[in-house]
């Protein structure tokens, strides 16, 4: 298992860590069975995310990319932030070994729920805007998933 | 940092300098091949005969039992196929295996249901033992083969191999058991232990990686390995890696010498260890500790996912192993953990720390330091420990 210099440093010195008391958009995808999952707490004032934090069970790869992806996000507008991919966190990372890709599609997915969440308390259906959420079943990465 | 401790010494061990010592000379000046008539080939054959007897000496076997190998999975693999191919041409096609062995045996054993063979997989209790009784109850009168692993390799529980033999010289039934983590662990004499059929590894004693042995009971008949010249008595043809077989001649006397004195002085260290990792909270050892490898310590801590405790203890130093395959590049949790009945999230968060004589005191007081604190820093970024 090679990560790269980028990966290791995000796992040593994970950036925004921890809970937002005052978030209005709380997102969590992945399953104990899977090994991973992820949290993300936003927090948006108008069309801005102010802030993000996250909470991630998880390997090296799984907390790497909850950091970048928090970094990734914090300062854009909502509509920037759905179009953040797990292809543009692999890049920002330096890239995952193969088995690993999966935790960046947990995090895109973690970011659209906690999305979701926000527009549900909005009173705002997320579906059209935000689309499948997803959830841990539909990355089939992860043998568990396929063993499903 | 602070200190470099390797606490994984299950995976595999540094070579030792006698047995480097006794290596060299067989790589630069003694490099006859041992099939050949001239001296440094005679010397050659002499000297891998001399480490034949070592294995023997240390097992309580014959030198004309043991077969060097390429290693442990090499023996584990030739023992099944082998038994199970001479088996069959007498019907019999049921083999006894368990759901913890290590995946040289496991693999094997799914290879040969591939093909038509029956395999019992007898379920380990709670605390990672199987029992005779549960061997007797699972032979057939064609069962080929009971095969069953001597000591754990993630939670070092050692089985009750001397009852089990027994069970399976009364219904004459070959017994294989892979020793690989037993070897230079445990008191091993495979006539006391009836054992049949013996797998070992070097590389986990202080040899180099790429050489092991199988213990072949006389009286056994398994089908060659390789087919070839009349190397290892032409069941496992190709020139002879003199270097290493001899570097596993001395590594295995030295490793059984003094058996006694090293298993109470690193139980010792272990146990020690276990006590105080298991002051921090929501922690547990897996397997007993009754019977146990004297270096072999698992534990699971609750919210905190295996890769992510091995990189941080590795940037403070501190080699140690998982339960989760992750590491191997596989995402499924430990079969082993599962055996055990852990939960899946446990299952992914097990730390297997394996020390062995080489261990000082030191290291034991610096990993006793360390640990609780990483544990803390993951637990306080898991989304599982605020539940």
């Amino acid at each position: 298992m090679l990560y790269s210099e980028k990966v290791l440093e995000h796992f040593a010195n994970p950036k925004n860590v921890g809970e937002l008391e005052d978030a209005n958009g709380v997102g969590e995808v992945g399953n104990a069975k899977c090994g991973d999952i992820m949290r993300m707490y936003l927090s948006i004032d108008g069309d801005v995310i102010k802030d993000v934090k996250f909470k991630t069970f998880g390997c090296g790869a799984a907390i790497a990319t909850s950091s970048i992806a928090t970094e990734m996000i914090i300062g854009k507008t909502v509509e920037d932030a759905l179009k953040l991919t797990n292809r543009a966190v692999v890049e920002a990372l330096d890239g995952l070994p193969p088995s690993k890709i999966h935790c960046s599609v947990l995090a895109e997915q973690a970011i659209k729920a906690a999305l979701s969440d926000y527009y549900k308390r909005q009173g705002i259906d997320p579906a059209p805007i935000v689309g499948g959420a997803g959830g841990c079943d539909d990355c089939g990465e992860c043998d568990v998933c396929n063993a499903h | 940092m602070e200190r470099f401790v390797y606490a994984d010494n299950a995976a595999t061990t540094k070579v030792s300098d006698r047995v480097l010592a006794a290596m060299t000379p067989f790589l630069q000046q003694n490099y006859g091949n041992p099939s050949s008539i001239y001296s440094i080939g005679r010397e050659s054959k002499k000297t891998i005969e001399e480490a034949r007897e070592k294995v023997s000496v240390a097992l309580g076997a014959s030198p004309a039992e043991i077969y060097f190998t390429s290693g442990g999975s090499e023996a584990d693999n030739w023992a099944i196929k082998g038994a199970a191919a001479t088996q069959a041409k007498k019907g019999k096609k049921h083999i006894i295996t368990t759901n913890f062995e290590h995946h040289a045996v496991l693999h094997t054993c799914e290879k040969l249901a591939r093909d038509g063979f029956e395999i019992t997989y007898l379920p380990i209790n709670d605390e990672g033992y199987i029992t005779a009784e549960q061997v007797r109850e699972a032979i057939r009168p064609d069962t080929a083969l009971v095969t069953i692993m001597y000591a754990n390799n993630e939670i070092g529980t050692i089985q009750p191999i001397k009852e089990i033999g027994k069970v399976c010289r009364e219904a004459k039934v070959w017994f294989h058991t892979d020793a690989v983590q037993a070897v230079g662990h445990v008191e091993i004499n495979v006539q006391d232990q009836n054992i049949d059929m013996l797998s070992l590894s070097g590389h986990k004693i202080h040899a180099p990686k790429g050489v092991g042995a199988l213990y072949i009971k006389k009286g056994i008949v398994l089908q060659n390995l390789i087919d070839g010249g009349g190397q290892e008595r032409g069941k496992r043809a190709g020139t002879e890696n003199i270097a290493s077989i001899v570097g596993l001649g001395q590594a295995i006397s030295d490793c059984t010498q003094d058996i006694e004195t090293k298993i109470k002085h690193v139980s010792a260290m272990r146990d020690r260890l276990i006590e105080n990792a298991l002051k921090i909270p929501q922690v547990r050892l897996n397997g007993g500790l009754q019977n146990r490898l004297c270096g072999n310590a698992n534990l699971s801590f609750t919210a905190v996912e295996g890769e992510a405790l091995l990189l941080l203890l590795d940037m403070n130093g501190i080699c140690g192993s998982s339960g989760s395959a992750c590491t191997s590049g596989s995402l499924d949790p430990s079969h082993v953990l599962l055996a055990l009945g852990l939960p899946h999230e446990t299952a992914h968060g097990s730390l297997r720390l394996s020390i062995n004589e080489e261990t000082s005191d030191e290291d034991i007081d610096y990993i006793i330091k360390t640990l609780p604190p990483v544990i803390e820093r993951l637990r306080a970024m898991s989304p599982l420990w605020d539940k």
